[in-house]
């Protein structure tokens, strides 16, 4: 049995942190944080192989934040699980920090790749899962994609070769949250109908409501049963989620809660049902 | 899995002492004992490994080369994460679209990772002949040099390469290896070994130093007999690890000189010229004149045409130093 009251809790708590490491720096990525919190909750509590002791564990399932901007969300995730203290979430962003702006691998026990340059990680997490089938490893390869993201030429390119070489050990999940940084995706560069697009590309394709626990479950769940293709989760999102002032607002993308806003987005998150 | 089906021959080859032959052949061979000796390495091309010659390894090690077709990019996220699960990979294209269409990969994804990529270009520099300035990377050397934890080689010869390819093996992190398209003739010396960051003295000159990497070693030694049968003591040295710079034998050789000579094929902007006049400014300023191209696109040709015609050549070098004399 999943314990899916345990997750949202988790989640909850990661928003926590998010904001407020996020108003401690001063600067960084709101939205795209919030959004992607349960997911990531998701994968480091319930679905991913990993070990918080030993980073570098060879059978661990590997994470890719491909929107690397998101870095708060897998901060908070490693410092929850255990991968360093959590008191190392004040250092975000600040003068010789392992806790860079956007992850960096060499810096951060538990971070797989440096990502920040958006539309490389699916090309990574492509290699990572030649790698491990390679060796015989039966460990899988998540990836995070935004839906900004995918705007990118390099997706599509790694959306051919995981097909082509059917890395069923792969699942890619697409933060859906509709927002980038100039506005709605609709209207900077229209990326639907994104589900079509993957299941052209060769794709298993789900679609869940990505702020429903069980159905994050489930989709992750299901697609490891999926052989001979990638599976693509596209979650719909809200960007800023948990906070109702950040929620559905792109100018909420690229910047950090105010000292008031902090105070606002920890009431709610605090009382609220995340 | 990647088929190729092409005209490439496999050969048997363990001492590349000697040969007349184009690198990136050297290369083709290397690999293949390379993937007999280390089940870890792992090949990758983009729809180019009939001239790269990874497709002789293709044909050995199926299981072991994934061709990712034309998407150079994603080649380079490929092989970093193959890189990160263990494997050492060599990915292979032409040097333009490797180090041009994929430099921001190269740059985020595989040195600030510091991930193990070995990515072995052919088809550097005007070489490539016919098919003109599209295909010739004549910048490649300095768009690699710029970046960070990168280690950047070219090779002069079949014997040098064979050494620099299985040395890259041994050394974790990215490396750029460059190699060439024509024939080349042997010059490095039987007992000679490869070493990443160090600089190879044919004979240290009185009066001139030439500094070359790549076929342009061919034509220093050229030049350095003519020069040294005038009466002009002449030198050459073999700077084929253009980063990590060999500083201490760079130093060597501008105290010992009048005049550096640095030959590449390649812009005198951002390769080995730019490399050494960069050092030695600042440590011991020598006068110095860079061999290479000009600030210019390569066009179409045979490739011993080009070399002439962009002053790749012992004459020119030879006139160069002349010239200089004379002042
Ligand atoms: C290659 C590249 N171009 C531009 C940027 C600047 N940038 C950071 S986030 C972003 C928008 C991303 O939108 P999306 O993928 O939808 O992210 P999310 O909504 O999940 O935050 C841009 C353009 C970047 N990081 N990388
Ligand atoms: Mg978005």
């Amino acid at each position: 049995m999943v314990d899916i009251e345990f997750l949202q809790e988790k989640t909850r708590q990661i928003r926590v942190e998010i904001v407020k490491m996020l108003a401690n720096a001063g600067s960084g990525h709101t939205g795209g944080s919030l959004s992607a919190a349960d997911i990531v909750t998701a994968l480091y509590f319930y679905k991913m192989k990993h070990d918080p002791k030993n980073p570098q564990w060879i059978q661990r399932d590997r994470f890719v934040l491909s929107k690397g901007h998101a870095a708060p969300v897998l901060y908070a995730a490693l410092a929850l699980s255990g991968y360093f203290d959590k008191s190392l979430l004040n250092s975000l962003r600040k003068l010789g920090s392992p806790l860079q702006g956007h992850p960096c691998c060499k810096n951060l026990p538990g971070v797989e790749v440096s990502t920040g340059s958006l539309g490389q990680g699916l090309s990574v997490a492509c290699g990572m899962a030649l790698g491990l089938r390679l060796s015989g490893i039966n460990s899988r390869v998540y990836c995070l994609l935004g839906d900004g993201e995918i705007q990118e030429g390099q997706v599509w390119e790694a959306a051919m070769t995981a097909s082509h070489y059917k890395l069923d050990n792969l699942c890619a999940i697409l933060d859906h949250n509709k927002l980038q940084i100039d506005g709605a995706c609709s209207d900077v560069m229209n990326i639907e109908p994104v589900e079509d697009k993957f299941l052209a590309f060769g794709w298993n394709v789900f679609t869940i409501d990505g702020h429903n626990m069980q159905q994050i479950v489930d989709a992750l769940n299901v697609a490891e049963s999926i052989k001979g293709k990638p599976t693509i989760i596209v979650a719909d999102t809200i960007k800023g989620k948990g906070v109702s002032i950040f929620e559905g607002k792109a100018q909420y993308h690229g910047v950090a809660p105010t000292k008031e806003e902090l105070e606002i987005a920890l009431k709610e998150l605090k009382d609220g049902k995340s | 899995m990647g088929k190729v089906e092409c005209a490439c021959t496999l050969r048997e080859i363990s001492d590349f002492y000697g040969k007349d032959m184009a690198t990136r052949d050297a290369y083709g061979i290397t690999l293949v004992e390379l993937g007999k000796k280390n089940p870890d390495i792992v090949v990758l091309d983009a729809d180019l490994s009939c001239s790269t010659k990874t497709a002789n390894f293709a044909k050995n090690f199926p299981d072991r080369f994934f061709n990712i077709g034309v998407s150079e990019q994603d080649m380079i996220g490929v092989a970093a994460g193959l890189a990160l699960t263990g494997k050492i990979p060599f990915a292979s294209t032409f040097a333009i679209f490797a180090t041009g269409r994929a430099w921001e990969q190269i740059r985020q994804t595989v040195c600030y990772s510091n991930a193990n990529v070995k990515i072995v270009a052919t088809h550097g520099g005007i070489t490539v002949g016919e098919d003109g300035a599209t295909h010739q990377a004549l910048e490649d050397v300095a768009l690699m040099r710029v970046i960070p934890g990168m280690t950047v080689i070219v090779p002069a010869d079949a014997y040098e390469t064979s050494q620099a390819i299985f040395s890259a093996t041994e050394y974790y992190g990215p490396v750029y290896i460059r190699l060439g398209r024509s024939k080349v003739p042997s010059v490095m010396p039987e007992d000679y070994k490869f070493q990443i960051g160090r600089a190879y003295i044919f004979k240290l000159g009185k009066d001139v130093n030439i500094i070359a990497n790549g076929l342009m070693v061919a034509e220093a030694l050229k030049a350095s007999e003519v020069l040294n049968r005038e009466g002009i003591d002449t030198g050459v040295a073999n700077f084929s690890s253009v980063k990590p710079l060999d500083e201490e034998t760079l130093l060597k050789i501008a105290k010992s000189s009048k005049l550096i000579i640095t030959a590449e094929e390649h812009s005198i902007i951002g390769g080995i010229g730019s490399a050494v006049a960069e050092f030695i400014s600042e440590n011991f300023p020598v006068p110095m004149r860079r061999i290479g191209t000009r600030d210019t696109f390569g066009c179409s040709g045979s490739w011993k045409e080009l070399l002439n015609f962009y002053g790749l050549t012992a004459e020119n070098i030879i006139k160069t130093v002349k010239d200089f004399f004379r002042r």
